[in-house]
């Protein structure tokens, strides 16, 4: 695994060149960090929705925000929402560093000699995921903690300040997120091992998106709730597709193949 | 070093690589000459470990294909169709890097060498994006060679390089011939793989001919000798054929172009007969056929269809 190592510093060394990975890398994460501490900063500052009981609210919202009242609940029912949004960050990283990094050693030919080298395929894959994985996992913690740090100063009470930093949103940072983003790294492989266009691959991987935008819509239209118990299971069933997918993609990563047949 | 038995390779319905039997010894410069999409590179990859044979076997370096590739791959050296460097990093970096996968210890004294041995010690730390195509081959020669394989395969080292750079190329692979390495190399260059190779193999999916390069000459065309005369008659002509040792004799403007198999000592009889005959003799001298004489022959023989028509012009 010391090869897999070696493919990751060379892979930061190299992709951190690219203005379309450094793009994805820092502007998502600003933007996802940014748009909930400013709805935090205004809605703060909102008298009229200081008067709000859990009886006005909709049975859904009042079951989110279970003991807490008018701004802290209203702060709070807009702020989990981005709990979602806060997912997309090693959903998109992962995609966006490994169609790069995979698609460019396709194009331009370096594989060949890569392969050539006593190196395994599962050392390869494991160096090119990691490559991916371990910015996006550490940008998304490092924007959380902005996030947190944030909240805090702008107006958020100690009790909402609590439910953030609750086992919901702390399962979800810490353990779903990686998930997310082994998986996404996992479909990048996958899609990049059969297209040469590294934005075409970007764009197919990114599906992988649809069900996490699905549960996005299903919160805020109230079909859906997420709570400790989802997000608990949806780690173990992350746990699960990740396997599947980690295995897919390295049966799929056929060396001779992709010699030959990438052109 | 190499030992290949009946080593083929097929691409659904094309026929890359047809049965080849091949023995490379230990220290031999070996030459694999062929067309464009003869199967050289498929072949290269095979012995590599890159792609699999689909039947046949060979051993490179003691190690038997598809046994234990991880480690073939250790004892070879490969200089691949394209440089494959990474053009945003350094000669450096790119070095470093082979040289991590390949399990090299000394890992910066090997980059230094290989690097100053090329010349392109000065410029180490630029991006290999700024490197004139013969330095990127030179870098890619120095990739092959970090972890010092026994066996070297080089596929076109000079291709697409202008004639200094091919030639210091050249006395390069001569010096890594000295130190005893093996080396499989992929030419189209012939008159490169006659001054290079111990051997060399006429390969167009199958394999032609195998032999050095100067008893393919002999071999294809026996030898020849030519006769400048400074005035040429029919007689003379005559007189030549007339001899049973002489298997051809053709008039070229004033020459007489004869083939013989031991010109050392039939030339005097000749030369005797000629002059007795009343002929002028200005020179006599040995026609040397250049190897690419010798691979058009074997190409157009193999397929008279395609190959171009040869000529054997004194
Ligand atoms: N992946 C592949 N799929 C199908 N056919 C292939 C594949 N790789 C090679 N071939 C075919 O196999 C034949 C041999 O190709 P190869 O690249 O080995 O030739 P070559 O001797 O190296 O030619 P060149 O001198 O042009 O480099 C060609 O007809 C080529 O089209
Ligand atoms: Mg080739």
């Amino acid at each position: 695994m010391r090869r897999a190592w070696t493919i990751v510093r060379k892979d930061w060394a190299e992709i951190f060149k690219n203005r379309f990975v450094i793009f994805t890398v820092a502007f998502l994460p600003l933007l996802l960090t940014a748009i909930p501490l400013v709805i935090l900063y205004i809605t703060g500052s909102e008298s009229e929705l200081n008067g709000l009981k859990p009886d006005d609210l909709p049975p859904n919202l009042s079951r989110i925000c279970e003991g807490l009242e008018g701004v802290a609940c209203s702060q709070y029912f807009l702020v989990s929402q981005f709990l979602l949004l806060f997912m997309l960050m090693p959903l998109a990283i992962p995609i966006t560093i490994a169609s790069y990094s995979i698609i460019g050693e396709k194009t331009r030919r370096t594989l060949e000699p890569v392969l050539a080298t006593p190196i395994t395929t599962v050392e390869l894959l494991a160096g090119k995921a990691a490559a991916a994985v371990i910015p996006a996992v550490l940008v998304t913690w490092l924007a959380f903690g902005v996030f947190l740090v944030g909240s805090a100063l702008l107006a958020v009470g100690p009790r909402v300040f609590a439910r953030l930093t609750d086992p919901l949103w702390l399962t979800a940072v810490l353990v779903v997120g990686p998930l997310l983003a082994l998986a996404a790294v996992s479909v990048a492989v996958m899609v990049s091992s059969r297209s040469s266009d590294p934005r075409v691959a970007e764009q197919l991987s990114m599906l992988v998106i649809l069900p996490l935008l699905a549960l996005f819509f299903g919160q805020i239209s109230g079909l859906v709730l997420l709570n400790q118990q989802l997000i608990l299971w949806m780690a173990l069933a992350l746990g699960l597709i990740d396997a599947g997918l980690v295995t897919f993609a390295v049966q799929l990563f056929e060396r001779e193949t992709i010699l030959t047949r990438w052109k | 070093m190499i030992r290949i038995e009946g080593l083929s390779k097929r691409f659904g319905q094309t026929v890359a690589v047809e049965d080849l039997w091949l023995e490379v010894a230990p220290g031999e410069l070996f030459g694999f000459l062929g067309p464009n999409g003869a199967g050289k590179t498929t072949t290269i990859r095979m012995l590599t470990g890159l792609i699999s044979p689909s039947s046949g076997q060979a051993w490179v370096a003691g190690h038997q294909l598809g046994a234990d590739d991880t480690e073939l791959r250790r004892r070879v050296g490969i200089l691949t169709e394209a440089p494959g460097l990474y053009d945003t990093l350094s000669a450096e970096r790119n070095l470093a890097f082979f040289a991590e996968l390949y399990g090299v210890i000394e890992i910066e004294a090997q980059v230094e060498r290989y690097l100053r041995l090329l010349g392109l010690w000065n410029r180490r730390s630029e991006p290999t994006a700024t490197y004139s195509r013969g330095m990127r081959q030179k870098l890619a020669i120095a990739r092959a060679l970090l972890h010092e394989p026994q066996v070297l395969f080089l596929d076109e080292p000079t291709t697409g390089l202008d004639p200094e750079a091919a030639r210091l190329v050249r006395d390069f692979i001569e010096g890594l011939k000295n130190e005893g390495r093996t080396i499989f190399i992929c030419t189209h260059n012939l008159d490169e793989a006659d001054r290079l190779c111990d051997r060399v193999g006429v390969f167009n999916t199958r394999l032609l001919a195998l032999d050095s390069p100067g008893a393919l000459r002999r071999q294809i065309f026996g030898r020849t000798v030519v006769f400048h005369l400074t005035e040429l008659l029919p007689v003379y002509q005559e007189t030549v054929a007339a001899f049973p040792f002489v298997k051809s004799v053709e008039a070229v403007d004033s020459k007489l172009v004869v083939r013989l198999s031991d010109p050392e000592s039939e030339n005097p009889a000749l030369i005797t007969a000629l002059v007795a005959a009343g002929a002028q003799l200005q020179f006599v001298g040995e026609l040397r056929r250049s190897l690419e004489d010798v691979y058009l022959r074997l190409l157009s023989q193999a397929d008279p269809g395609t190959s171009r028509p040869e000529e054997a012009k004194p």
